[in-house]
């Protein structure tokens, strides 16, 4: 299988930059991505998992199409469609950066899980909870922000985080429209430079090191928010 | 500003020609991943739980290895791996083929290790007391209701498996989403191709989820 050789990472690319810092600069990409993505799939989940615990039976409609639509298309066709379809049938969309696009596609692709859970967790909540809200008096927005939604965030949290360790390691399907994020880095790297194993051991140990922050700041949330003799609190 | 779509290129001719090859990889891939994954998903989740540390500790590393990298990166790593370890190239078919058996056998033993898990105690206790060998109580007691409380947990993976196929895109196969974007280049009809994938795709999946959820009903133990 040859022998090691990690040289080539201090090697020029030809563009004025070493491997090593076209990597870095890649998996600033993978964050970014990542963390835009998580933030848009966080609010559109949650609406979309809120409408479908609601009374009305238009919002609950709505909620779950969205949920099966994003649900059951491969993530790489939704890029698809975001970067080749939706850009042709809306002209004005022409102009919109591709990293943009991937954003949106892997945002709402994940609300969809987000949105299932959401619900989740809001059905998980004994009934009284939000009866008891509407009986002191609370509209329903306010029982959702003040009696349902805390308790329901702070039940979900395991999920969500297994959630967000998946859209770091569902960036790598943004390679197919040429983002240059870690793993375009790692075909076009491997191609320059034939060093495939190196490469993406590298590559592999930041997705490694990336999803385990994550994993890791989940678990400080998941102790600083906890209610002391609730779900996951202290007894 | 809207642009008009056009789908009269897609005659019967062409779909044969381009589409269902594809569909035919996807669904083969789909198959023996599924098989092969719960084949060795069974017996990875059987070492994790046999509680003799030589066994578990090399099958949670294989499962927790595989279940932290990016589906397209375990894709690559194969496609360079396996040639250079039997030194000859292999097609992108049978490293699709492997690939996603090794992988996702990874998932399917992590469900098939709740299964086992959601048998209570008291069955295995059964099993011993009329006589039965460890092998045995696993083999006619506890995996086949294992199986049965897990299958539409195993049926909705599969599900997500027939969506990852599509991410051979990586080494260049040739399945459903690849005929659908070839046939869109050779008539300059990205959009109508692309859009008529993604139709298709939710049509496959969503009628399966659908197929699931009855049967779960079905199946369901009144306990």
């Amino acid at each position: 299988m040859g022998t090691w050789d990690w040289t080539f990472f201090s090697r020029d690319t030809g563009d004025g930059r070493t491997y090593l810092e076209w990597m870095i600069n890649a998996w600033g990409w993978t964050l970014a991505v990542a963390v835009l993505a998580l933030i848009v799939a966080l609010v559109v989940g949650s609406i979309m998992g809120i409408l479908r615990t609601t009374p009305n039976r238009a919002f609950v409609y709505i909620g779950n199409a969205w949920t099966e639509v994003f649900r059951n298309i491969p993530l790489l066709v939704q890029i698809f469609l975001w970067y080749h379809v939706i850009p042709s049938i809306f002209l004005s969309l022409r102009s919109v950066p591709s990293f943009v696009l991937v954003v949106l596609a892997l945002g709402f692709f994940t609300s969809a899980r987000i949105s299932e859970q959401v619900r989740a967790g809001i059905q998980a909540l004994p009934r009284g909870q939000r009866y008891a809200g509407l009986a002191v008096g609370l509209t329903l927005p306010q029982t959702y922000r003040y009696v349902l939604l805390p308790m329901a965030y702070r039940i979900i949290i395991p999920p969500l985080t297994s959630e967000s360790m998946n859209i770091i390691k569902n960036t790598s399907v943004a390679f197919a429209v040429s983002i240059a994020e870690l793993t375009m880095f790692a075909m076009q790297a491997q191609e320059e430079t034939s060093r495939g194993v190196e490469i993406y051991l590298a590559v592999t140990a930041l997705y490694f090191v990336s999803a385990f922050a994550v994993n890791r700041l989940a678990f400080y949330v998941e102790r600083r928010v906890q209610v002391p003799g609730m779900i996951g609190g202290t007894k | 500003m809207i642009s008009k779509l056009d789908f009269s290129f897609l005659t019967w001719q062409v779909v044969s020609s381009f589409v269902l090859k594809g569909l035919a990889f996807s669904f083969e891939l789909t198959l023996v991943a599924m098989i092969g994954g719960i084949v060795i998903g069974t017996m990875v989740a059987l070492m994790r739980l046999s509680g003799r540390p030589w066994l578990a500790v090399p099958a949670s590393a294989y499962v927790n290895l595989l279940r932290s990298i990016p589906l397209v990166m375990v894709i690559l790593w194969f496609f360079l791996l396996i040639p250079k370890l039997i030194g000859r190239p292999l097609g992108t078919e049978l490293s699709s083929f492997i690939t996603f058996t090794v992988f996702e056998a990874a998932y399917y033993s992590e469900i098939m290790r709740a299964g086992i898990q959601s048998v209570t105690k008291g069955q295995v206790y059964a099993g011993y007391a009329v006589g039965m060998t460890y092998a045995q109580c696993m083999r006619y007691i506890v995996l086949p209701q294992a199986f049965r409380n897990m299958l539409p947990v195993l049926l909705t993976q599969t599900i997500i498996l027939f969506q990852d196929t599509s991410l051979v895109y990586a080494i260049g196969a040739y399945d459903l989403l690849k005929g659908f974007e070839v046939a869109g280049k050779n008539f300059n009809r990205p959009v109508e191709t692309y859009l008529l994938a993604a139709v298709l795709y939710f049509v496959i999946c969503f009628s399966l989820s659908m197929l699931v959820r009855r049967l779960q009903r079905k199946i369901a133990i009144v306990r």
